[in-house]
């Protein structure tokens, strides 16, 4: 996984809520069978409409999605995350995410970051006003900076290390391999197994 | 102090607690389908690493098969290519899998409770939201992504912070007619699409204790709909008997075992939950959705609600769009709604009891003119049940389409699809836009609804046919 520490770019301000994963990438996308070339299924169904924030000429080049309530809520798809990056994203920004997409966020190091409502009003506003308007989401100080806004957002502190060093999850949980084979080892008999020795 | 029961199966799958990191789960059934495992596979062939417990995980193709013509090659040529990685992969790495055409395929969730792997106590993930169905069973289960997927092929466990729990208690009787779709669309409307967030559900109450494995299920099923990654009820009597003699229940001793352990999956008397939501049963009436997201419903004898009416800026905002997207006017009866097709199926309502509850509505009776009606079982041994009980000759005789097992019209994967601007009334999950097929409308209702509004041609409750004379029995 790419590491994550401070990132700095342009934003999208995209006032919607419960925008969920069937939105970011449409079904009919997920039968491809590879991490990328996803971007031009991101939000396809809103880009049809030339006036989308997406398809505007300013928004360009933004790497930063500010997001009403409830993103990514629906279909556990990590199809919506590498179409997000695909397209040119480095992280989002919502009032609330939904867990599964969250989760599947922070296994790619596209950074998800929670703010209260108002923050998220204000940097609507901020860079509905001026589109050039750019936003430092920094990991290492767990803040986003914008013209006007300084604010602390939280993040535990396990998952912001993995993000900071790019951290392969699975090559860490091999590291307890002992525990793994302890526990294999006292499960009971009569747990389900889906081939029969 | 007491635990509760989703505390108590958490507790009894940590392979390793230590301070500031989450916890690692062991994972007991991994269930693997065509559309988010390729990227997991290919991770594990990068890093040369195998599956660890083959006989802990199994796989099926569900979301991208045909329910026509499935004995011809699938026509579209991505979707075949996605089905032959799976079976590529499942060959190459030895993973047990039940391919299109295999009397044991299905929608992945329910295959897993019919072969009766999903067991009281077991953590069960899938690359799929719809996980949360094994919960009903008293299994901690859940969907996860494709990164995910990878982990658990590698190691059979997942590192998870552990959410925090909330009860859903159901008392009382639920009134005629009213389901258990019809209960959890109420519940999602009550608490918001994102009420269940950072929490496991669990389902508890006299109401709840009184429904059968398939009603539970399909309550499970739609916990993700309000946010909840996992929800579960405790198993029972109700429970032990639907798993008694299954190919993959335990037998015996270890039968005996099995059960002694499944009756400790209570949440105890002085247990504490992190919040607590009660719903009177008795108040409950046949549900459908309205909008574009599962909370935005209202009892069928309501009206669609008018925007204007939301304090909160962003739920007004979320009322117009969804109007606008579903044709719909403020104020307008939900029952003068009228629809194109009508769906029965899905992992939320495609088991034997469904199919039965639709079937028993249209015997004697036809669709209306001008309305698609598609059945479509869960799976092939829920399809021969069917024909069995001679279901699938009601729904022929009614003018429905009997279909092959598959995810189908739940989502727009496979050649089962709405037009755009096409309405349905639909027994799955997910009233998103475009779900169905680009520009399609989905209202959600349980089969009992969906039936009835397949006669009438309008949403409609089964009280509604008293007046449509059956030619059954006359």
């Amino acid at each position: 996984m790419e590491a994550f520490t401070t990132h700095t770019g342009r934003a999208v301000p995209l006032r919607r809520s419960n925008v969920d994963t069937d939105q970011i990438i449409p079904a009919h996308w997920l039968k491809k069978v590879t991490r990328d070339g996803f971007e031009d299924g991101l939000f396809e169904a809103w880009r049809k409409d030339p006036e989308f924030v997406l398809n505007r000429p300013e928004r360009e080049g933004a790497t930063v999605l500010v997001a009403g309530p409830d993103f990514g809520t629906g279909s556990s798809r990590e199809h919506a995350v590498w179409a997000l990056q695909n397209y040119g994203f480095k992280a989002v920004i919502s009032s609330r995410f939904a867990d599964i997409f969250r989760g599947n966020s922070l296994k790619n190091g596209l950074l998800t970051v929670v703010l209260p409502q108002e923050t998220v009003d204000a940097l609507w506003e901020l860079t509905e006003a001026d589109p050039t308007a750019e936003v430092t989401v920094d990991l290492e100080r767990r803040k986003v900076l914008a013209a006007g806004i300084d604010a602390d957002f939280e993040l535990d502190e396990n998952a912001r290390w993995r993000l900071l060093n790019g951290l392969d999850d699975i090559s860490l949980t091999l590291q307890n391999e002992a525990d793994i084979a302890a526990y294999e080892a006292a499960r009971p008999s009569f747990k389900p197994r889906t081939i029969t020795a | 102090m007491g635990r509760t029961l989703a505390e108590k199966v958490w507790d009894d799958h940590v392979v390793r607690r230590a301070e500031g990191e989450p916890d690692l789960l062991f994972i007991d059934l991994h269930l693997l389908h065509e559309v988010t495992s390729p990227q997991a596979f290919d991770g594990l062939r990068q890093n040369g690493r195998q599956v660890r417990r083959l006989d802990l995980t199994i796989a099926t193709e569900d979301h991208n098969t045909p329910t026509l013509d499935i004995d011809k090659p699938i026509a579209d040529p991505v979707s075949r290519a996605q089905l032959e990685t799976l079976r590529k992969n499942c060959a190459e790495f030895g993973v047990r899998l039940h391919p299109l055409g295999d009397v044991e395929q299905g929608v992945v969730h329910v295959v897993g409770p019919q072969l009766g792997l999903t067991q009281p106590g077991t953590t069960v993930v899938c690359g799929d939201s719809h996980t949360s169905t094994h919960g009903a069973f008293g299994a901690l289960a859940f969907g996860i992504g494709t990164s995910q997927v990878e982990h658990v092929l590698a190691t059979q466990t997942l590192p998870l912070a552990r959410p925090k729990t909330m009860a859903i208690t159901v008392d009382g009787e639920l009134p005629e007619d009213v389901t258990a779709k019809d209960l959890i669309l109420a519940i999602i409307a009550k608490i918001g699409t994102g009420g269940g967030q950072g929490y496991i559900l669990e389902y508890r109450g006299s109401a709840i204790e009184k429904l059968s494995m398939e009603a539970r299920m399909t309550i499970c099923n739609m916990s993700i709909e309000a946010g909840a990654r996992a929800g579960m009820i405790a198993p029972d009597e109700t429970t032990f008997a639907y798993l008694k003699g299954r190919a993959h229940a335990p037998e015996g001793e270890d039968w005996d075992a099995a059960v002694a352990y499944w009756k400790t999956l209570r949440t105890d008397e002085d247990a504490v939950f992190d919040a607590e939501v009660v719903i009177d049963a008795a108040e409950l009436a046949p549900f459908v959705t309205w909008g574009t997201n599962p909370g935005q419903g209202a009892p069928l004898s309501a009206r669609v609600p008018d925007p204007a009416s939301y304090e909160d800026a962003s739920e007004r905002l979320a009322a117009e769009k969804a109007l606008e997207y579903m044709g719909l006017t403020a104020g307008q009866p939900l029952r003068d709604i009228t629809v194109d097709t009508v769906f029965v199926g899905s992992c939320t309502n495609g088991r034997i009891e469904d199919l039965r509850n639709a079937a028993e509505l249209l015997k004697g009776r036809k669709v209306a003119d001008g309305v698609r009606m598609l059945v479509v079982p869960g799976s092939v041994r829920v399809a021969l049940q069917a024909v069995e009980e001679g279901l699938d000759k009601v729904f022929k005789e009614a003018g429905a389409e009997w279909r092959h097992a598959g995810c189908s019209m739940c989502l727009g994967m496979n050649p089962d699809q709405l037009a755009p601007g096409e309405r349905s009334a639909s027994t799955s999950n997910r009233n998103f836009e475009g779900r169905q097929g680009k520009g399609g409308r989905t209202h959600l209702v349980s089969p009992q609804v969906a039936a009835a509004t397949a006669v009438l041609g309008h949403l409609a409750s089964p009280a509604d046919l008293s007046d449509v004379a059956t030619t059954a029995g006359v």
